[in-house]
Formats: C-alpha cells, sequence, structure tokens
C-alpha cells in the first residue's frame, strides 16, 4: 500500500487544481514524439509529424494528450489504488496497443519538464519528488498486467 | 546525434545562465536528493541537508564540467575524458545510463523552472541529447 502524507496530498491537488489538462495533456504528448522520436510508431494514423510546429499543430496529438492527461487525473481521485484505477488500461497498453512500459516513464518525466515550465518556482524540490513518485507510480501501474 | 541547431540551442541556454551556475548546480543536486533518495547512498561522506556547503560546492564542480562539455560539443569523449575514467574507476556510479538519468531529469527541471515557456520543445530535445551524450561518454570505460 502506498503511503501518501498529508503534504504530499496537498502538493499533488494544488498543482492539479491549475492544470489545463487540454493544454498540458497536448504539451506533455507533443513534446514526447519530439525529445523521443521513435515513440511516434504508436501514431502513424495521426497525420503530419514531421517536425515540431507539425507536431504541436496536430490536433490528432493534442487531442490524444487530452484523453492521456485526463486519464492521469484518474490515479489523482484514486491515490490509494493507483493499480486498481489503471488494471484495465495496462491491459489494454500490453494486449491491443502494444506499448513498451518504458514509454510510460519517459511521458511521466516529460510532464513533470511541462510543470516545470508552466508553474516555474512553485515547482519546488518537495512538489517535484511528489509528482516523480506520482508518476513512478502510474507508470509502474501501467505496467502491472503486462505478460 | 547533436545536429548543428541542437548545439546552438544548448549554447545558447547555457548562455542565458551565466553567473548562476552555483545556484543551478545546488538546485539540481537538491532536487535529486530528495526525488530519487537512493541517489544519496555515493555522498555517505556529505551533509546532505538543504543549502549544505558540500551540495553548493559540489553542483558548482557538476555544473562547471557540463560547461566545460558545451564548449567542446564537437568532442565530448575527449573533453570529458577524465571524468569518465573518474566514474569508472573510482566513483562507479551505478549504472551511468540509469543514475545520470536522475541528474539529467532534476537538471531540466531546474532550466525549464528558470525559463518558463523558453524551455520549448527544441530546446528540451536538444538539453536531453546532450546529457544522454555526456552520459553516455562517461560510461565508456565501465567495462
Amino acid at each position: 500500500m502506498v503511503h501518501w502524507s498529508a503534504e504530499e496530498k496537498q502538493l499533488i491537488a494544488g498543482v492539479w487544481a491549475k492544470v489545463s489538462v487540454e493544454e498540458c495533456g497536448a504539451e506533455a504528448l507533443a513534446r514526447l514524439l519530439i525529445v523521443y522520436p521513435w515513440t511516434q510508431r504508436f501514431f502513424d494514423n495521426f497525420g503530419n509529424l514531421s517536425s515540431p510546429t507539425a507536431i504541436v499543430g496536430n490536433p490528432k496529438v493534442r487531442a490524444h494528450g487530452k484523453k492521456v492527461l485526463t486519464s492521469f487525473g484518474e490515479a489523482i481521485k484514486n491515490l490509494d489504488n493507483i493499480k486498481g484505477t489503471f488494471s484495465k488500461l495496462s491491459e489494454l497498453h500490453c494486449e491491443k496497443l502494444h506499448v513498451d512500459p518504458e514509454n510510460f516513464r519517459l511521458l511521466g518525466d516529460i510532464l513533470i519538464i511541462v510543470l516545470a515550465t508552466h508553474f516555474t518556482k512553485d515547482f519546488t524540490p518537495a512538489c517535484q519528488a511528489t509528482w516523480q513518485k506520482l508518476v513512478g507510480l502510474v507508470a509502474h501501474a501501467l505496467a502491472h498486467k503486462y505478460h | 546525434m547533436l545536429t548543428a541547431e541542437d548545439k546552438k540551442l544548448i549554447q545558447q541556454v547555457w548562455g542565458k545562465m551565466g553567473g548562476a551556475e552555483e545556484e543551478i548546480g545546488a538546485d539540481t543536486l537538491w532536487r535529486m536528493f530528495h526525488a530519487y533518495p537512493p541517489t544519496k547512498t555515493y555522498f555517505p561522506h556529505f551533509d546532505l541537508s538543504q543549502g549544505s556547503d558540500q551540495i553548493r560546492g559540489h553542483g558548482k564542480k557538476v555544473v562547471a564540467a557540463l560547461g566545460t562539455a558545451i564548449k567542446n560539443l564537437d568532442n565530448l569523449s575527449q573533453a570529458l575524458s577524465e571524468l569518465s575514467n573518474l566514474h569508472a574507476y573510482n566513483l562507479r556510479v551505478d549504472p551511468p545510463c540509469f543514475a545520470l538519468q536522475f541528474l539529467a531529469q532534476c537538471l531540466q527541471v531546474v532550466l525549464a523552472v528558470r525559463l518558463g515557456k523558453e524551455y520549448t520543445p527544441e530546446v528540451h530535445s536538444a538539453v536531453d541529447k546532450f546529457m544522454s551524450a555526456v552520459a553516455a561518454v562517461l560510461a565508456e570505460k565501465y567495462r
């Protein structure tokens, strides 16, 4: 059972309340495709991914980024049962999408950097540490049902 | 591989940090120790409390080494050769492609905090590639 201190819960809730899921989601996914171009392999039907500008402006990337971060929000609503929350999604990513779980870790780290650019000084070391813990748990949960 | 554009972006970003090297180094290390407690195992001889002189001193060293690397982007292997030996034979930080990722992540967060929106996807990509290249050079001599 993962333990969250009151401070950690506050650091998560405080940041999340100010996050635009649409903006941050789009940005995080775009950066994943830009910084780690091999991740584009999962998005062959997304159209133009030929340059950072194309990726950032791509409507499918934006829409999917929003979807992904919305789903991430479920973890925040269920901090005490992240594994259970992502059980079905884990199976999906393994059996249908065939995504290497390493990519969840990459996306998690990118989300942290996106949050840092948005929150700047408010994204304190304590804040970062809590969020690194969270994204690590989400990545772990998404990998949990792999077989 | 670092393109000409990557190198330009890296040098530009580093230029914007002018004068704040010690603070950036200290901030990076503190975040790393805080977010990734296992990294502290390499510093049992340090006072790891926030703002400690040792963290500041070491952070300054790390950032200076990165600065040297940035001045020698066309020949990282040679520029970091001494450090490569040090990490392989003395420090034996384990394994470099793994542990240095934590340092790289925290450095990126520090840069992102300082630059906000200016830490664009292109800059992010260039810095990420640079840190990977540094880690690869430091790992060269491990075995």
